[in-house]
């Protein structure tokens, strides 16, 4: 039986797609089987950010219309063997979708997946609602910024209202050096705030970019984000990662200061 | 600004934090300005009755304290009411 996860975050931009895109990748990368729906109709993302944009036949909306088979709308990606993405519809409106069909369309796909994900539209509207509505569990995500965590406490309060199993927060675009000059909130500090169980934190690194414009998601690969999101798709899979070191570049003195250190 | 402020001045990511914490604990009581104005209302009429006070300087809003002995903070409501005249029953 798969299991549900809804992205989401309240605020716009602060890399829900992004993580969906990462986080899916990297648990097909684990074996699971997986499909990404993106649940943002009339804005449609997730295929560009999965370098899938030019495979679309059919979408969320003709699945739900019943236009054509849940398997036709599929798009498999050709470079993981476990991986499948359901995009939106680019010319309709949130209420084309009700929470009720977005519930079917996650039972219809618990047989045959380990692992559903739902991109959550920004907001709290109806958009907000379709995607949570077969979700067991959320994953919220924020970057240190008051408005983001407004945002997702907001978020967090409607998740419990909505009576969500499992709730956890990725923290994302940390940048330590801000954070060690106390110009950033830490990791620990949004935690405190928020009162949720954190997934994982995510460096601000400018690869994220650049694998966003080449359409291809960094997760696994050997920079900072990649190990990050690799990180956060093993305490999925219920493994023990501690946090990662993310003041990785470090400068020649720091480095002969740790040498000293040791000996 | 003095040079002691200089020192003492707040790093920009604890004004955050406790900006959001104050923001947040009026988000989740459901407290809107509405409300808010109404109980500052109510209380000036109920002290009115027996005190002389600074309506103007007055200050109501709801913030966090901290419960004796834990590190716990709970929400709580904080008035400075300046009293002008003590009247005499």
């Amino acid at each position: 039986m798969g299991e549900v996860i809804v992205v989401t975050s309240g605020k716009g931009g602060v890399g829900k797609t992004t993580t969906t895109a990462n986080v899916g990748t990297g648990l097909a990368k684990l074996n699971k089987k997986v499909v990404l729906i993106d649940t943002d109709i009339g804005l449609r993302n997730l295929d560009v950010v999965m370098g899938l944009e030019n495979r679309i036949v059919y979408n969320l909306v003709d699945v739900v219309e019943g236009n054509c088979r849940i398997k036709q709308a599929l798009i498999k990606d050709k470079r993981y063997p476990n991986l499948y993405l359901l995009p939106s519809a680019q010319t309709k409106d949130k209420s084309s979708v009700t929470p009720e069909q977005m519930k079917k369309l996650a039972d219809d796909l618990r047989d045959e997946f380990d692992y559903i994900l739902m991109d959550c539209p920004a907001g709290i509207e109806q958009g907000f609602r379709n995607a949570i509505a077969g979700a067991d569990s959320a994953l919220v995500v924020t970057t240190p910024e008051v408005s983001a965590v407004r945002d997702a406490d907001r978020i967090i309060g409607l998740l419990e209202a909505n009576e969500m199993r499992r709730t956890h927060l990725i923290v994302n675009r940390l940048r330590a050096d801000m954070v060690k000059r106390g110009d950033m909130m830490s990791s620990d500090d949004v935690v405190e705030i928020l009162a949720v169980d954190l997934i994982g934190v995510v460096p601000d690194d400018e690869n994220v970019v650049i694998s966003t414009n080449q359409g291809e998601p960094l997760v696994g690969n050997d920079t900072l984000a990649g190990q990050a999101y690799m990180n956060i798709c093993r305490r999925i899979l219920g493994e023990s990662v501690p946090l990662l070191d993310l003041n990785g570049k470090k400068g020649l003195f720091e480095r002969l200061a740790e040498i000293f250190r040791k000996n | 600004m003095k040079l002691s402020d200089f020192f003492r001045k707040k790093s920009s990511g604890s004004v955050a934090k406790d900006r959001l914490k104050l923001v947040l604990v009026s988000d989740r009581t459901n407290c809107s300005p509405d409300i808010m104005e109404q109980i500052k209302n109510d209380i000036i009429a109920v002290i009115s009755k027996y005190l002389e006070i600074d309506t103007d300087e007055l200050d109501i809003k709801i913030t966090q304290t901290e419960v004796d002995g834990t590190t716990e903070a709970v929400p709580a409501l904080f008035a400075n009411i300046p009293i002008k005249n003590l009247k005499v029953h």
